[in-house]
């Protein structure tokens, strides 16, 4: 054998190892990074209380209030098993905050069952939608007798 | 005559060659890139369904995270080609695409900060995605480090084709670090990605400003490259018949 053939079978084999590391590395990370608890483990009280924990979950719509005397916001958080949450904050929520989206929320759980969140980051999807195209295709698969209607 | 491309392996012919391509890569680039960012800042939609004017950085930073993996793959291929035929021009190539690609690593970190502060809230977070592209670009800086280390240039090549290799294993990872079953259970910050719910012009302003990138990096790799040429071959009578 050439020497030019053992180079190549020993970089051959030093790709299919490093591809092999990089298989184990993304089983390891799938979603898993970094702890991340859901509503239902918060009830089901596997969370610790008092230790900076995030939590992750859908905005519940019609639940974000604000106070109107202080600098706090009130929402709730669902999982896929509408397991509910309340998350406080007197920190800013970002541009992409909304009822309806995703959001990640590093704070600590109290005994009140609330949890006080000291950051709250927003998600998004991997839409990039104009919102009048949105709104058309709303109308679009709308029944027109619903629209003659004004019922939208 | 049958053209040859291991004629173009040895740096005496592919230092004219290089010269004669430089600036035809320098006009694709700056045509393509203008062009792909007018497009993306003045054809596409001004507000999304969830984000406002600031998702135009997209056409920056994702043609950038796009270059930082590429050119990282292309790095190391370069390494192995030099490692397998021990050839001098290859590792050169490889040398010459580590400070482009740290460079492009960097504006990709930079401008997903700025993005992530108005649309997620934060500069930075720990998301796997943002933990390795990270780690990229401390690969590329590492690259550097060791090959300027060695003061032995072709111990120095090989080393750092060794090491640009082992970091290879990273960038698949970034490639699938946000595809995980439940987006609510997922601790990435970053969504999935897919081309499916992107706006047609917003599409094109991406891709058409990625191959400007790619013509950029082209352009300064080869001009870095000769220089590179011209300093290991400095003792050659090419060189300084020059």
């Amino acid at each position: 054998m050439k020497a030019r053939q053992k180079r190549l079978i020993f970089v051959l084999l030093g790709i299919v190892a490093v591809m092999g590391a990089s298989f184990l590395i993304n089983k390891a990370m799938q979603g898993n990074f970094y702890k991340l608890y859901t509503p239902k483990a918060v009830l089901a009280g596997e969370v610790p209380i008092g230790q900076v924990v995030r939590i992750g979950g859908l905005v519940k719509k019609g639940s974000l209030k604000r106070s109107n005397t202080k600098m706090e916001a009130r929402f709730i958080v669902l999982d896929r098993n509408k397991n509910e949450v309340t998350i406080v904050t007197n920190k800013i929520l970002p541009d992409l905050f909304k009822e309806g989206k995703s959001q990640v929320a590093r704070g600590v759980l109290k005994e009140d069952g609330i949890f006080y969140a000291e950051e709250v980051l927003a998600k998004h999807d991997a839409n990039y939608m104009p919102t009048e195209v949105k709104d058309i295709l709303k109308e679009e698969h709308t029944p027109i007798t619903k629209v003659k209607e004004g019922v939208k | 005559m049958t053209f040859s491309w291991f004629k173009y392996a040895a740096p005496i012919n592919f230092y004219p060659l290089a010269g004669k391509v430089i600036p035809l890569f320098w006009f694709l680039a700056i045509t393509l890139t203008s062009f792909g960012l007018y497009w993306g800042f003045f054809q596409t939609p001004d507000v999304l369904s969830d984000q406002k004017q600031y998702y135009r950085i997209i056409f920056v930073h994702v043609a950038a995270s796009w270059m930082g993996m590429w050119l990282y793959a292309m790095m190391v291929f370069w390494g192995l080609v030099g490692l397998v035929f021990n050839t001098r021009l290859s590792f050169m190539m490889a040398k010459a695409t580590s400070t482009t690609g740290a460079l492009m690593a960097f504006i990709a970190l930079i401008s997903g900060a700025v993005w992530g502060k108005v649309s997620w809230g934060t500069w930075w977070d720990w998301d796997p995605r943002l933990t390795m592209s990270l780690i990229l670009m401390f690969l590329y800086i590492g690259y550097i480090a060791l090959h300027s280390a060695i003061d032995n240039s072709r111990r120095a090549d090989k080393a750092a084709a060794v090491l640009s290799l082992v970091g290879l294993a990273i960038v698949p990872v970034i490639y699938y670090s946000v595809n995980c079953p439940n987006p609510n259970e997922c601790s990435s910050l970053h969504q999935e990605s897919s081309f499916k719910g992107v706006e047609s012009n917003i599409l094109l302003g991406m891709l058409i400003t990625a191959l400007g990138f790619w013509m950029y990096s082209f352009a300064t790799i080869l001009m870095r490259v000769r220089n590179i040429i011209l300093e290991r071959e400095i003792n050659t009578k090419w060189v300084s018949e020059l």
